[in-house]
């Protein structure tokens, strides 16, 4: 087994994510595909480091998974409010700016 | 290719071969295909709980492949971070906006269920044939860069190398908490309604006749076993709102002279049997 298995691994676990963000409606189960998008980025970042022998793509993993908190937190009080207002966490439902 | 790879023989090391020990294969293809599973979970199942849960799987098999890939710093933080902190605000959230809200899978776009199954597909076909066609990868290893402990030589380069993008991330965080504070905060429309006032609605509420005082107790008369009797008033009369509700909507209360005339009649039996005996005693 090569390290190339691990990136293969997270192309997939990538492509899951971001078919889930394109046909899911429920605002929440899309994030939790772009999630899923960031920790694929993650293990290819994780492997690339071992690949190469310096510690940068720990660092830079380390980073994403910061910046990946602060995006959840904002992101949930969005849906939070989005469903104060309309009472529903689906995606089509944010519609007012349409008509 | 990977036959090729297989063709250099029995490999020790990663740096001589390219090919990862035996221990770790067998993990990888185990976990391999349990993260595959649970990301699919994600993306078909309709309760949004066993996404969330399929999700969390996916996480912490990622933390053991990190440990394995030498990154046990990493390893760590995503239990922390990810699986201890993120799914758990996301699951917080989800109790919040309603368990039950199923998805609908009723099509606002005609066929993007196929289109979104085709750019995914696609991704994933460009992805993987991108990774095989430049994996002549020679890998270096991580044993000489984590020399003295990865966590170590992690937070040198974090609080050296990349210490302003570490301050700016700092900032960022702030500015996170900052925003969900500011983002959930609810405008009160309605004034606050707390022990004063509602102590205030009360006393106004007695000119319509509300009592704040507890209701007076029923009178208490040895004959009467009493709870369906009104107590008396300091002013002599009886009070109707010490007897239960219940006896008087079914008309059981008794009045004090129903209660006189009963104890009278019950004084002069009482009277008539005692006296012959107290008679007896004085003559004795």
């Amino acid at each position: 087994m090569s390290l190339a298995h691990y990136l293969v691994l997270a192309a997939i676990l990538f492509s899951i994510g971001a078919t889930t963000a394109l046909l899911r409606r429920n605002a929440i189960i899309v994030f939790l595909g772009i999630e899923l998008m960031l920790n694929a980025t993650n293990l290819a970042f994780v492997t690339f480091s071992r690949i190469h022998g310096n510690l940068d793509g720990q660092v830079m993993a380390f980073f994403t998974m910061v910046v990946a908190a602060a995006e959840v937190v904002v992101g949930l009080a969005i849906i939070v409010t989005i469903f104060r207002t309309r009472r529903s966490a689906s995606v089509d439902d944010v519609n007012l700016l349409k008509s | 290719m990977s036959a090729m790879m297989l063709a250099t023989g029995l490999a020790t090391s990663l740096t001589e071969s390219g090919h990862t020990q035996t221990g770790e294969a067998v993990l990888f293809w185990f976990l391999a295909p349990v993260m595959v599973l649970g990301g699919l979970g994600l993306l078909f199942a309709r309760k949004t709980v066993h996404a969330a849960m399929s999700v969390v799987l996916v996480m912490i098999s990622l933390a053991i492949l990190y440990i394995a890939q030498d990154a046990p710093f990493l390893g760590v933080v995503q239990v922390i971070v990810y699986t201890g902190a993120v799914m758990m605000l996301f699951l917080f959230v989800l109790m919040l906006v309603g368990v039950d809200a199923s998805d609908s899978f009723v099509e606002t776009i005609t066929g993007q269920r196929w289109i979104g199954f085709l750019l995914g597909g696609g991704l994933a076909v460009v992805l993987v044939g991108v990774v095989l066609n430049a994996a002549g990868l020679k890998p270096t290893g991580l044993a000489e860069a984590n020399a003295g402990g990865n966590p170590a030589r992690i937070g040198e380069l974090v609080f050296g190398h990349y210490l302003f993008a570490m301050e700016v991330v700092g900032t960022l965080l702030v500015t996170a908490a900052v925003g969900a504070i500011v983002m959930t905060h609810r405008q009160r429309l309605t004034p606050l309604v707390g022990q004063r006032e509602r102590a205030a609605a009360r006393v106004a509420r007695i000119a319509q006749g509300e009592i704040l005082t507890p209701l007076p107790a029923p009178g208490v008369y040895a004959s009467s076993n009493a709870l369906d009797v009104a107590a008396l008033g300091p002013d002599g009369l009886p009070l109707q709102a010490s007897v239960p509700r219940v006896l008087r909507i079914r008309g059981q209360e008794r009045s004090i002279d129903e209660v006189h005339a009963a104890t009278d009649a019950t004084a002069q039996i009482g009277a008539a049997r005692t006296a012959p005996a107290l008679t007896e005693e004085t003559q004795s």
